[in-house]
C-alpha cells in the first residue's frame, strides 16, 4: 500500500482540518506536560498507578474527549442534514462519521465513563482497599485506550470504518467494503472488548468476595448491586461480541464464509451475534445509571430507597430478559409470526421491571425533603424523558408497528430518549456527585444547572422532532434528502437544538476550569451528608481508602452511623497490606496496539514478532514474585491525623 | 423550574406538529389495508402510552410540590420508609395487564399484515418479484413477462405479493403508505402482502443502509385501475426492449440510476432464492442426502422456479 | 496482608490466592459463552457447505479416538498432579505434570496432523460455511491446549525452582482448572461435532 492511499483521507479539507485540529490539541498537550515536568509525574502517579480511583479518573477524563469528538460528529451530521442536499459532507463521509458515532458513543465513551464511575465508588461502598486484581484493572484501561486510539487514527490514516455501528454483512464484507476501513471496526472493539471482558471478570469477583464484614447481599448500596449485575452481564455477553469479531475479520481478511453471499455463507447471523451482544450491551450502560439514580435520590430527598428488594429482583430479571429480546433487532427479516411474537412479548417485559424501578423511585421522594442539586436535577431530568424512550421502546417491540418504524428517525429518536436522559444523565449525575469524592471540591452548582437546563432543552429539540420525522417516511442514515421530502424544517430545529446541546456540554469544562479556581475546597469527606460508605473516608481519598476497614450491620451503615453519633472507625490502625504499580500493562498494550495496527494492514511479518513479544510480558508476569507492600501503621496514623487536621 | 421541565417534551411536541404544518404524516395517512392495520396499531399504542406518561408525570408533579425542602420546614427528618407491597403489587400486575393486552394486539396484527389481504374476493393475488442491487430496485413480473426498474405499477383493489431477495446488501423494502417493511436479502426470498384501495403514486425506498448510494435509493409505486394496469402491460410487453443478461449484469454493477421497462425478466437466466419456508423444507432434503455430497442450491431454486412457472 | 489459613488447601491459602481462583471461575464463564457461541454457529452452519465436502466425508475414527485418548487420559494425569501438590510431594507432581504436557502436546500434533487431512480432502477454512465454522471451532479449542503447552512449561519450570509454596501451588491449581475445562470442551466437540457428524 502506497503511503498516498495511506493517507488519502487527508485529502478532504473537513478531515485535514480535523486531523490538524487532533495534532494541535496532542501537540499542545504534549508541550503543556513537558514544560510543567509532569512526565515522571503522571507516570509514576497515573499510567502505571494501580489505584482504582486513578484508573477511574483517566477513564472518565478518556470518555470526556471522546464525548466531545463523538459530540462534534454528530453535530456535523445535524448540520448536514438541516438544509436538503447540503454540501457539507458527502455521502462516504457521512458515513463513515455516523458509523464512528455509534461506536465512539457506546464503546469509547458510555464504556469508559461508566467503568470510571465504577472504579472510583465500587471499592469505596463496599469498604475494601482496591479491586480482586488491580493490575489486571490497568491493563484493561490501557487496552481500552488502545482499541479507542485506534479507532480514533482511522480518520487520518487509512479511513474510518463507514458500515454503520452495526455493520451488517454483506455490506461490511470484503466485497462491498474493499480496503483496510472496516478492519479498523473489527480491531478496535476487539481489543476493547478484551479489556472490558477482564473489567467484568475483575468487579465480579470485587464485589462478590471483598465486601466489608457483615455487609450481607441486601445491604450492598444500590449502585454497587447494579454494577455486579451489569459486570455479570459485561462477564455473559462480551464473549459473543469476542467471537463475531473473529469471525468478520477471518471473512474480512483471510476469506472464510461465514457471512459470505456464495458457498453457504449466511449475512443475517452476523446480524443475530452482533444484537447477542449488542442488546445486553444496552443494558450494561444503562443499569449503572439506575444505580447512580437510586443513590442520588434517596440522597437529596433524605430518605432511604423506596422498594430496596424489588429494585434488586427488576435488575435482575431486566438481566435475564436482556438475553432474550435481539431477535426485535430485525422483526423485518422475516422470521415468522411466531417468532416475531415472543420476541415482542419478551421486550415488552423488560417495561415492567423498569416501570417498577421508576415508581419506586417516585415514592422514595414521597414524604421526602427534597433538595435540587445539580446530580438530583439530572436525577429528576430523567424521570419524565426517559419514560418517553421507554413508551416509545415499548411500541417499537411491537412487531407488526416496528415494520414501519424499523431504520426510521422515530428509531432513532427513541435509543436517544433512552440512552441520553438514561445513561448519559445517570452518568453526569454520578460525575457531579462523586466528582467531590475524586477530588476535594465540588463543581459549580451554578453553573452546574445552567449546563443541565441547556442539556435538557437541547436534548429535546434536537431529538423530538425525529420522532414525526420517522412517523413521516424519514429513514436513518440519509445523508441527504429532497426538497420534496418536507423534512427541512424539522431537520432544521434539530440541528438548532443540537447547537444547544453542543453548548452544554461545553459548559461542562467550562465548570472543571472554573471550579478548579474558585471553588471552595471541601473540608469534609461527605459534600452531600449521604448514606453510602464511600462518604465515610476522606476526600480526596487515601491510598488505602479506609484506615480501618468498616464493620456494617445495615443498609446505609454510614448515614445511621452519623445520626447515632457512632464511630465507624474504631479500632487499632494496623499495617496495610497494598498492591504494587507496574508498567508492564502500559508496555503490553502499546505492543498489542501496534500488533493490531499492523494486522489492520495485513503486515503478518511484523505481526508475528509482535505478538512474541506479547506472550513474552505474560511469561514475564507468570515468573514475577510481587508480594506487594505494607504501609506501615505509623504512616497511616500520620496521614489520618493530616487529613483530620484538613476537616 | 419543575414545571418547565415536565412541560419541555410537550412543548416540543407541539411546536413539532405546528411545524410540520398540517399534511397528515405518512405512516398514519395509509392507502391500503396492510398500512391501514399498522397505523390502527400504532395509535392505540400511542393512546396506551400516553395514558402511562400521564400518570407518570402526575405523580412526579406531585412529588416535587409536596416534598420540596423549601416546604417541608428546618427540622422536618424524612421517615424510614421500606416499601410498601400493595403498591409494588399493583405497579407489576398493571403493566403486566397492559403488556399482555398490547402483546395479543401484536400478535394479532402482524398475523394479519403477514397473510393476503382480506376484503378482495377470491382474486388472486398478483406476484411482483422486487429485488435489491446498488443502489436500486428491479420489479419482475413473472406472469406478464415484464421487468421494470425503480418504478412498480400495480392495479387497485386487487391484491399483491411482492417476494423480495437482493442481489448483495441487505435492502429494506419499505412503502409507507401501503405497508411495512421487510427484508430483501441475498440468500432467501421474503414476502410482503398489500393492496392499495386509491389510486396515487406512493413513495417507497430501501431504508436499510447498504453503502454510498444509500440515500438514493428510491421508487415509486403507482396503483391504476386493472384496465389501465393491462394496458400498460400490453405498451410494455410491445414497445420495450427484452432484458438480455449482459444489460442485466451491466444493471446489477454499483450504479444510482433511473427508470427503465423491459418486456422480459432477468428471472430466466438469473432465478430468485429460496422462499424461508421452502428453505426448512430444503434443509431436511439436504439431510436425506448426506452422504452424495451435492446439496446444489442454484439446481433446487430452478425446480422451484418451474413449479413457480406452472 | 498475606493471612495464612492452614484449613484450607494451600492453594487457596491466601486472600489473594482465593480471589485468583475464583476471579478464573468466572473466566471460564466467559469461556463457556465463547465456545457455546462458536458451537452455535456451528450448528447454524453445518448444513451450508456450498460446493465443498460434508463432514462424514472429513471425519476419520483413527485420529478422532488418538485425541480424545490423549486428552482425557491428560485430564486424569493432572488431576494426579495436583493430588501430589496436595500431599507436598513436589517431584511426583512435577512427574505428573510433564506427562499432561507431553500427552497435551500428543493431541496437537494428531490435531496438525488431522487438519492436513482436511485440506487434502478438499476442506481449507475457505471452502464453505461448513468449513469455515468446523476449522475456526476446532482451532480455537486446538489454541487453547496449544496456550495451555506454554502456559503449563511455565509453572513446571517455577514449582522446579521454588518447590510448592502458597503462590505455586495456586498456579498450578487454576492451571488444572483450565486444562480440565478444555477436556471437557472437548467432550462436546467428540460428541457433537464428530460423532454426529460422522453418524
Amino acid at each position: 500500500m502506497t503511503l498516498e492511499i495511506l493517507f488519502s483521507p487527508l485529502k478532504e479539507p473537513l478531515i485535514l482540518g480535523t486531523a490538524i485540529g487532533i495534532l494541535v490539541g496532542g501537540i499542545a498537550m504534549i508541550a503543556g506536560i513537558t514544560y510543567f515536568k509532569k512526565w515522571t509525574w503522571l507516570y509514576k502517579n497515573y499510567f502505571t498507578s494501580v489505584d482504582h480511583k486513578k484508573i477511574g479518573i483517566m477513564y472518565i477524563f478518556v470518555a470526556l474527549i471522546m464525548l466531545f469528538k463523538g459530540g462534534i460528529e454528530a453535530l456535523l451530521m445535524r448540520a448536514q442534514t438541516a438544509v436538503p442536499q447540503n454540501k457539507i459532507l458527502d455521502s462516504n463521509h457521512y458515513n463513515e462519521i455516523f458509523t464512528t458515532h455509534g461506536v465512539l458513543m457506546i464503546l469509547f465513551v458510555a464504556m469508559p465513563f461508566v467503568i470510571g464511575l465504577m472504579n472510583v465508588a465500587i471499592p469505596l461502598q463496599i469498604g475494601a482497599r482496591d479491586v480482586a486484581f488491580p493490575r489486571l484493572n490497568l491493563l484493561s484501561f490501557w487496552l481500552f485506550l488502545v482499541g479507542c486510539a485506534l479507532l480514533n487514527i482511522s480518520f487520518i490514516i487509512g479511513g474510518s470504518p463507514n458500515a454503520g455501528w452495526t455493520s451488517y454483512f454483506p455490506l461490511a464484507g470484503i466485497e462491498f467494503s474493499p480496503g483496510i476501513q472496516n478492519n479498523y471496526y473489527a480491531w478496535s472493539l476487539q481489543i476493547a472488548g478484551i479489556g472490558t471482558l477482564a473489567t467484568g471478570i475483575n468487579f465480579v469477583t470485587t464485589i462478590i468476595k471483598m465486601r466489608a464484614p457483615g455487609m450481607t447481599w441486601m445491604k450492598i448500596p444500590m449502585f454497587t448491586w447494579s454494577c455486579l449485575i451489569t459486570n455479570v452481564i459485561i462477564t455473559f455477553a462480551f464473549p459473543v461480541l469476542t467471537v463475531a469479531l473473529v469471525l468478520m475479520t477471518l471473512d474480512r481478511q483471510f476469506g472464510t464464509k461465514f457471512f459470505a453471499m456464495t458457498d453457504g455463507g449466511m449475512d443475517m447471523l452476523w446480524a443475530n451475534l452482533f444484537w447477542v451482544w449488542g442488546h445486553p450491551e444496552v443494558y450494561i450502560v444503562i443499569l449503572p445509571a439506575f444505580g447512580i439514580f437510586s443513590e442520588v435520590i434517596a440522597t437529596f430527598s433524605r430518605k432511604n430507597l423506596f422498594g430496596y428488594g424489588s429494585m434488586v429482583a427488576s435488575m435482575v430479571i431486566i438481566s435475564l430478559l436482556s438475553f432474550m429480546v435481539w431477535a426485535h433487532h430485525f422483526y423485518t427479516m422475516g422470521h415468522g409470526v411466531l417468532v416475531n411474537g415472543v420476541f415482542s412479548v419478551t421486550t415488552m417485559l423488560i417495561a415492567v421491571p423498569t416501570g417498577v424501578k421508576m415508581f419506586n423511585w417516585l415514592l422514595t421522594m414521597r414524604h421526602g425533603r427534597i433538595t435540587f442539586t445539580t446530580p438530583m436535577l439530572y436525577a429528576l431530568g430523567f424521570i419524565p424523558i426517559f419514560t418517553i424512550g421507554g413508551v416509545t421502546g415499548v411500541m417499537l417491540a411491537m412487531a407488526s408497528a416496528d415494520y414501519q418504524y424499523h431504520n426510521t428517525l422515530f428509531l432513532v429518536a427513541h435509543f436517544h430518549y433512552v440512552l441520553i436522559p438514561g445513561t448519559v444523565f445517570g452518568l453526569l449525575a454520578g460525575y457531579h456527585y462523586w466528582w467531590p469524592k475524586m477530588f476535594n471540591f465540588r463543581l459549580n452548582e451554578k453553573i452546574g444547572k445552567v449546563g443541565f437546563w441547556m442539556i435538557v432543552v437541547g436534548f429535546n429539540v434536537t431529538f423530538f422532532p425525529m420522532f414525526i420525522l420517522g412517523l413521516n417516511g424519514a429513514a436513518r442514515r440519509m445523508y441527504t434528502y429532497s426538497e420534496s421530502t418536507g423534512y427541512a424544517p424539522l431537520q432544521m430545529l434539530s440541528f438548532i437544538g443540537a447547537l444547544v446541546l453542543v453548548a452544554g456540554f461545553a459548559s461542562l469544562v467550562y465548570n472543571i476550569y472554573y471550579s478548579i479556581r474558585y471553588a471552595p475546597r471541601e473540608t469534609n469527606g461527605d459534600p452531600w451528608d449521604a448514606r453510602s460508605l464511600e462518604w465515610a473516608t476522606h476526600s480526596p481519598v487515601p491510598e488505602y481508602n479506609f484506615a480501618i476497614v468498616p464493620q456494617v450491620s445495615q443498609l446505609d451503615e454510614f448515614w445511621y452511623a452519623k445520626k447515632e453519633g457512632r464511630d465507624l472507625h474504631a479500632g487499632k490502625i494496623e499495617d496495610i497490606h497494598m498492591p504494587n504499580n507496574s508498567g508492564a500493562p502500559l508496555w503490553m498494550s502499546v505492543v498489542m496496539g501496534l500488533l493490531t495496527f499492523f494486522f489492520i494492514f495485513n503486515q503478518f511479518m511484523i505481526v508475528i514478532p509482535l505478538a512474541v513479544i506479547t506472550l513474552l510480558f505474560m511469561a514475564y508476569r507468570s515468573f514475577e514474585i510481587d508480594e506487594g507492600h505494607h504501609i506501615h501503621a505509623h504512616e497511616v496514623e500520620e496521614t489520618e491525623r493530616r487529613m483530620r487536621g484538613d476537616r | 423550574m419543575r414545571k418547565k421541565l415536565l412541560t419541555m417534551p410537550i412543548v416540543a411536541a407541539l411546536l413539532a406538529i405546528v411545524l410540520s404544518g398540517c399534511e397528515p404524516l405518512m405512516v398514519l395517512n395509509p392507502k391500503g389495508p396492510n398500512a391501514e392495520t399498522l397505523s390502527n396499531t400504532i395509535i392505540l399504542s400511542i393512546i396506551t402510552m400516553a395514558v402511562i406518561l400521564l400518570v407518570v408525570y402526575l405523580l412526579l408533579f406531585f412529588m416535587l410540590k409536596n416534598y420540596r425542602a423549601s416546604k417541608m420546614g428546618a427540622d422536618y427528618e424524612p421517615p424510614h420508609e421500606a416499601g410498601n407491597h400493595k403498591l409494588e403489587i399493583i405497579w407489576t400486575v398493571i403493566p403486566i395487564l397492559i403488556v399482555s393486552f398490547l402483546s395479543v394486539v401484536t400478535i394479532y396484527t402482524t398475523d394479519k399484515v403477514e397473510k393476503k389481504p382480506e376484503g378482495y374476493g377470491n382474486k388472486e393475488a398478483l406476484v411482483i418479484y422486487a429485488s435489491s442491487s446498488e443502489w436500486k430496485w428491479h420489479f419482475s413480473y413473472p406472469e406478464e413477462g415484464i421487468e421494470t426498474v425503480n418504478y412498480a405499477m400495480i392495479p387497485t383493489d386487487r391484491p399483491i405479493e411482492f417476494r423480495l431477495y437482493s442481489f448483495g446488501t441487505i435492502a429494506s423494502f419499505w412503502v409507507p403508505q401501503l405497508a411495512g417493511q421487510k427484508y430483501a436479502m441475498a440468500d432467501m426470498l421474503t414476502t410482503i402482502h398489500l393492496a392499495a384501495d386509491h389510486e396515487g403514486d406512493y413513495w417507497g425506498r430501501n431504508s436499510n443502509f447498504n453503502g454510498e448510494g444509500f440515500a438514493d435509493q428510491e421508487f415509486t409505486v403507482t396503483a391504476t385501475k386493472q384496465k389501465d394496469f393491462d394496458s400498460w402491460v400490453k405498451d410494455v410487453k410491445a414497445s420495450e426492449p427484452a432484458l438480455t443478461e449482459k444489460e442485466f449484469d451491466k444493471l446489477l454493477k454499483p450504479s444510482v440510476v433511473g427508470r427503465s421497462s423491459y418486456s422480459s425478466t432477468h428471472l430466466s437466466f438469473s432465478p430468485a432464492p429460496m422462499d424461508h419456508k421452502d428453505m426448512m423444507k430444503a434443509d431436511k432434503y439436504t439431510e436425506s442426502k448426506k452422504g452424495s455430497k451435492t446439496s446444489d442450491q442454484t439446481e433446487h431454486d430452478m425446480d422451484d422456479m418451474d413449479e413457480m412457472d406452472k | 496482608m498475606s493471612k495464612h489459613n492452614n484449613s484450607v488447601p494451600l492453594e487457596y491459602s491466601t486472600e489473594e490466592n482465593d480471589l485468583k481462583i475464583f476471579g478464573f471461575w468466572v473466566f471460564l464463564g466467559a469461556e463457556i459463552v465463547l465456545f457455546a457461541t462458536l458451537f452455535t454457529v456451528y450448528f447454524v452452519l453445518v448444513d451450508r457447505t456450498g460446493s465443498g465436502p460434508i463432514g462424514a466425508d472429513l471425519f476419520e475414527l483413527k485420529p478422532l479416538l488418538i485425541e480424545t485418548f490423549l486428552l482425557l487420559t491428560s485430564s486424569f494425569t493432572i488431576g494426579l498432579g495436583v493430588h501430589a501438590m496436595r500431599l507436598g510431594r513436589v517431584k511426583p507432581m512435577i512427574f505428573f505434570y510433564v506427562i499432561t504436557l507431553l500427552l497435551g502436546a500428543g493431541f496437537v500434533a494428531t490435531e496438525v496432523d488431522e487438519f492436513l487431512h482436511f485440506i487434502h480432502e478438499g476442506a481449507t477454512i475457505q471452502t464453505s460455511a461448513f468449513t469455515s465454522s468446523l476449522f475456526t471451532l476446532l482451532g480455537t479449542h486446538g489454541a487453547h491446549v496449544s496456550f495451555g503447552l506454554l502456559w503449563g512449561t511455565a509453572i513446571i519450570i517455577q514449582v522446579v525452582r521454588h518447590g510448592i509454596n502458597a503462590r505455586t501451588a495456586n498456579k498450578a491449581f487454576i492451571f488444572s482448572l483450565y486444562w480440565h475445562f478444555l477436556d471437557v470442551v472437548w467432550i462436546f466437540l467428540f460428541s457433537f461435532i464428530y460423532l454426529k457428524g460422522m453418524m
